[in-house]
């Protein structure tokens, strides 16, 4: 166990080494940093003073060591932008987003476990059909058009909820069924064929015979050993949430770190776009981590299988 | 990540259909007809300039809601005819998504190939882009390149094109890896085959199939990647216009213009759809490691 755990540790932090290291130098590649952010008009001595002050004078492997020793310290230097830092520009978003997530993450299980259960308990019937149906409509619609068709039915139609902003719990059903549909979509398929797969199983009778009511198989029986699969979804899921978040905050003008993100590539703040890229890569390489633990813990096949 | 592709077959959004599903497939196939000749006859059948406008026209309604069939599909807020500028946005978006397909389809091939030949430091090398690709979600790798390099066509098709390739290059590296063991590699090499020959003409053509029903789920996901950059407005950009161009811009007149959005919206959608349903037969006829699984 202990060294399933330090390999998949090593792979991690060099995963994160190469996203550091491939966005400092496509940072320098791109084209002369203080040329980018100074207006073009300025005195040569002005950018060389400006050069010496923030160190792009020295040399490139020196660069990337204060690169990387600043990043270490949390310091991400100051947006080109107006000049706020960009730490905690980026921090102040994080609930915003975090908060989105979270809600959207609550719809994808609730709904897509709930509807896989249902699903798989009358398998074949037409509650089994309908909503097997609609997880195919809700995967295969764009998060962008659903919230567009979302906003139609329930903010211009029935005048239900508000179109955009952030400040109460209203606000934040509309991005969260919007980020949040489509992997319920998966989570119901995957769940009915988990359940649907357990519920063969000898031991399931056996329980039965034993005399426990059938709710109490499904519940404590079944549902504990469907859950690999779906533990593994949790994780395989962040990803989509995070591109699909900076694509939900931009349709609801939901002030997180996507909305951030787009706007600092739109006015190419390389500053600030770094800061996010990294802050998204540490999360995603320690969440995949987890999910591995997890799924190792709750395997013991994997676990004592060695990796992979 | 074959974890992925163990829970695609097991939650069965790639199922092999039966019964009502070869309706949908027929759906599918007429409607990307229709979509494809829109496409390719964009120009003959636009109705006007796609970026000619009509400030009198403004934000008229399709002809089931009210319009005139002057506009069947009604105008935006400068009056542009809307059944005009979808043809177009079609067109790019189609073409977009085509050639990111088959540029994803040829460096991941390329690569996985190479890894397979060379194995040691290239593979290892190789194997680990893949790692780090996982790291990240394919939207913020894009977004970030276009804020390092700025935005550009051709910038824009290549992003679009890169995406996917390490699906590819996984699929590649393990089919050449298996067809190296294979009788009849090994008898052509004893004839003194070269790799170049090998590859092009022999292992190639024996693992296409595979290679084909990938790109089939990979075109639809371009078509997804391509339309939320522009729906960004990081994409495509003015005077030009794609699919998710005209749905990001129709977002903001959803309470006085809902057709502006919602056409473009519909049609990312039901081609997405279609191809994917589409890919799913292909896959039964082509890939037999599939069937019974």
């Amino acid at each position: 166990m202990a060294w399933f755990v330090l390999g998949k540790c090593l792979r991690a932090v060099g995963a994160l080494w190469i996203v550091l290291t491939l966005t400092f130098f496509a940072l320098r590649t791109s084209g002369d940093p203080a040329l980018a952010m100074l207006p073009p008009d300025w005195p040569p001595d002005a950018i060389a003073a400006y050069k010496e002050r923030w160190g792009l004078d020295r040399p490139l492997p020196e660069q990337y060591a204060t690169y990387l020793l600043k990043l270490a310290r949390g310091d991400f230097g100051n947006s080109f932008r107006n000049n706020a830092v960009v730490l905690d520009e980026v921090m102040r978003r994080v609930p915003k987003t975090l908060s989105m997530m979270l809600a959207a993450l609550a719809v994808t299980v609730t709904v897509g476990v709930g509807a896989g259960i249902a699903a798989a308990l009358r398998r074949g019937a037409r509650l089994d059909r309908i909503l097997m149906a609609l997880s195919v409509a809700f995967y295969s619609v764009p998060n962008f058009f659903l919230g567009v068709l979302l906003i139609l039915l329930f903010s211009v139609y029935l005048g239900l909820l508000p179109t955009s902003g952030s400040e109460t719990w209203s606000h934040l059903v509309l991005p969260a069924l919007t980020l949040g549909l489509s992997g319920a979509a998966v989570f119901a398929r995957v769940t009915r064929a988990a359940l649907l797969d357990t519920l063969r199983q000898p031991y399931l009778a056996a329980a039965q015979a034993r005399g426990l009511s059938w709710p109490r198989v499904v519940s404590t029986h079944a549902m504990p050993n469907a859950a690999i699969p779906i533990v593994t979804l949790t994780g395989l899921t962040l990803g989509g949430l995070i591109g699909g978040a900076v694509v939900t905050e931009a349709i609801f003008a939901w002030p997180g770190v996507g909305r951030l993100l787009v706007i600092s590539v739109e006015n190419r703040d390389l500053p600030m776009v770094q800061a996010i890229v990294v802050l998204i890569a540490v999360t995603m390489v320690v969440s995949n981590l987890v999910v591995d633990m997890l799924y190792a813990w709750l395997d013991p096949r994997i676990r004592l299988g060695g990796e992979r | 990540m074959p974890v992925l592709s163990r829970l695609r077959r097991l939650s069965g959004l790639t199922a092999s259909p039966e019964g009502p599903r070869d309706w949908f497939a027929l759906l599918a196939l007429v409607w990307l007809v229709v979509v494809i000749v829109a496409a390719i006859g964009a120009d003959i059948f636009a109705l006007y300039e796609f970026r000619a406008t009509d400030l009198r026209a403004r934000l008229q309604p399709p002809v089931w809601a009210g319009g005139t069939w002057a506009h069947p599909l009604g105008t935006d807020e400068l009056g542009r005819d809307l059944f005009s500028r979808l043809l177009i946005a079609t067109r790019v978006s189609l073409i977009v998504a085509l050639i990111g397909t088959l540029i994803g389809a040829a460096l991941g091939v390329a690569l996985g190939f190479l890894a397979a030949q060379v194995k040691g430091l290239v593979d290892d090398a190789i194997m680990m882009l893949v790692d780090v690709q996982a790291a990240l979600p394919y939207l913020i790798i894009a977004l970030t390149v276009i804020a390092f390099f700025g935005n550009n066509l051709l910038l824009f098709v290549l992003l679009v094109g890169v995406y996917g390739w390490e699906r590819y290059a996984r699929l590649a590296r393990g089919l050449a890896l298996s067809a190296a063991e294979r009788d009849y590699v090994v008898a052509l090499r004893g004839f003194g085959a070269g790799n170049l020959y090998l590859y092009r003409r022999h292992i190639l053509p024996n693992v296409a199939s595979v290679l084909i029903v990938n790109m089939t789920l990979n075109f639809p996901e371009s078509i997804l990647l391509e339309s939320s950059l522009s729906f960004l407005g990081l994409g495509i950009q003015p005077p030009l216009t794609s699919l998710g161009a005209m749905l990001g811009h129709g977002r903001k007149y959803l309470f006085s213009a809902w057709w502006i959005a919602v056409l473009p919206g519909g049609i990312i959608f039901l081609t997405s759809l279609s191809v994917s349903i589409l890919g799913d037969r292909l896959r039964d006829r082509l890939d037999p490691t599939v069937k019974g699984t």
